[in-house]
């Protein structure tokens, strides 16, 4: 049996609240929550970025497996925000952790869906017998020009998956729903990405998660009732909850992950901090299904299940309490933090 | 800067201090000579605990103000770093516990250098 062996997460304790943002771009805040159901988002400090998140998810996911990290035989970064154009996040990372030298590593970029594709390599490297670990990590300092609708969600996050034998949650199946749709982009040398506007709605978002959640249920013969919890990529609190209901899914299903509402969307880190969020509560036998989307687009399904081992398995602190421990900044921080304005 | 900041990179990642099975006392950076057992010595490199009590403190009021701390790990090694809290928030005595974070970058065309700092301990 082979899957999840450990998590962890991680949160920037700053927030910012999306009346701060309408403040200075002298927007109706009350119109931006009610369409995107979003309230505020994590903001990193000025000394963090994708690389120390990465890292501060990973150390967590290692001390919960009580496993020494040179056992681990892959670590794989994905994000969108890795800090250097050229020269991998992953050997940062790696080196960090002691995970040795003895090591597959690559950084992976596919919008916001590179943790979970590093998920499924390590998750074949283990099934294949080449690893006995391999470290799948979504960590993301999100980009977004100011005063773009983006600003109110684009956040910072991250989650660390130890794959092997032996799980907590068992990765049942995978199935993967890809395409060229160009609906978000950033260009060389650009620093902020540049988006389709409603485009990045029905033939992006929706056709491929629910093209991929649909494409795991029939090709391994799930049915929506299996599944216990459902986790979706959370680019606004809007999306993920209609592609709930068009697969049959009620609310209650996808509430514990819905962490958007309270952090924002942490591009590669979005999913799988619901996902985090989710093991949080879940009990043995239930099943969980993730569906992360990255934007150009492609959609990465998984069927969890949750094994007896998750019972002895140290879980706090919790998701939903990191997101609870909060410092608020206004917008001349904000800019501080993301460097946008420099002393 | 490349070859220095890469020579350090081991021990500024990470809590990886020096330990003397001879005399018992840690050190941070890691030694590779005893200064107290000389050449009776025995050092071995080891991992430090990752929490800590701040002994004492200065906040640097430079461009932007920073903490810098003397942190008593677990362990007994003590460890000068930064603390990444508002400078309201330290108290002689608080609980620390160790965070990766970036330390500066050689302009912007130039590496980036991390290591450890330490953050409160919620």
């Amino acid at each position: 049996m082979m899957g999840i062996v450990s998590y962890g997460s991680y949160i920037p304790k700053f927030r910012i609240k999306v009346e701060e943002i309408a403040r200075v771009w002298g927007e109706d805040a009350k119109k931006i929550k009610g369409g995107l159901g979003v309230y505020e988002k994590s903001v990193p400090d000025v000394d963090e970025d994708a690389a120390t998140i990465a890292v501060e998810a990973a150390r967590e996911a290692i001390k919960r497996a009580k496993i020494n990290p040179e056992d681990i035989g892959a670590v794989f970064v994905g994000s969108e925000s890795h800090p250097y154009a050229v020269k991998p996040t992953a050997t940062i990372v790696g080196e960090a952790l002691g995970v040795g030298n003895d090591y597959y590593a690559a950084d992976l970029e596919f919008a916001c869906k590179a943790g979970t594709a590093g998920m499924q390599i390590c998750y074949s490297m283990v099934k294949s017998g080449i690893i006995r670990y391999g470290l799948a990590i979504g960590a993301d300092t999100s980009q977004a020009r100011p005063g773009d609708a983006l600003e109110y969600a684009a956040a910072a996050g991250g989650a660390a998956f130890l794959i092997g034998k032996d799980p907590i949650a068992e990765i049942e199946a995978t199935y993967s729903f890809t395409s060229d749709t160009p609906d978000f982009w950033r260009r060389d040398l650009q620093p902020y990405p540049s988006h389709g506007g409603r485009f990045t709605g029905q033939p992006a978002y929706f056709r491929h998660i629910i093209s991929a959640a649909r494409g795991l249920m029939e090709k391994y013969g799930y049915k929506t009732e299996d599944f216990d919890y459902a986790v979706f990529h959370m680019p606004n609190a809007k999306f993920p909850v209609r592609a709930a209901r068009m697969l049959g899914f009620s609310e209650e299903h996808i509430s514990q992950g819905l962490v958007v509402r309270a952090i924002g969307n942490a591009y590669s880190g979005s999913s799988l901090l619901g996902l985090a969020a989710t093991l949080d509560i879940a009990e043995p036998d239930e099943r969980i299904l993730l569906v992360s989307f990255g934007s150009g687009a492609g959609s990465d399904a998984f069927a969890l299940r949750v094994t007896d081992r998750i019972k002895e398995f140290e879980r706090e602190p919790k998701v939903w309490e990191k997101i609870e421990r909060k410092v608020y900044v206004d917008y001349a921080i904000y800019l501080k933090h993301r460097r946008k304005i420099r002393a | 800067m490349v070859p220095r900041s890469w020579r350090k990179i081991k021990y500024r990642y990470d809590l990886r201090g020096s330990y003397c099975e001879n005399c018992g006392n840690y050190h941070y950076p890691p030694r590779n000579f005893c200064p107290t057992c000389r050449r009776r010595g025995k050092v071995i490199e080891t991992l430090f605990p990752e929490e800590g009590r701040v002994v004492s403190y200065t906040v640097v009021r430079e461009k932007e103000p920073y903490i810098v701390a003397l942190i008593e790990l677990d362990n007994g090694a003590r460890v000068l770093s930064q603390v990444c809290c508002d400078p309201s928030e330290m108290k002689i005595g608080m609980r620390v516990r160790k965070a990766f974070r970036r330390y500066g970058e050689d302009n912007e065309d130039g590496i980036i250098h991390y290591g450890t700092k330490f953050v409160p301990v919620n």
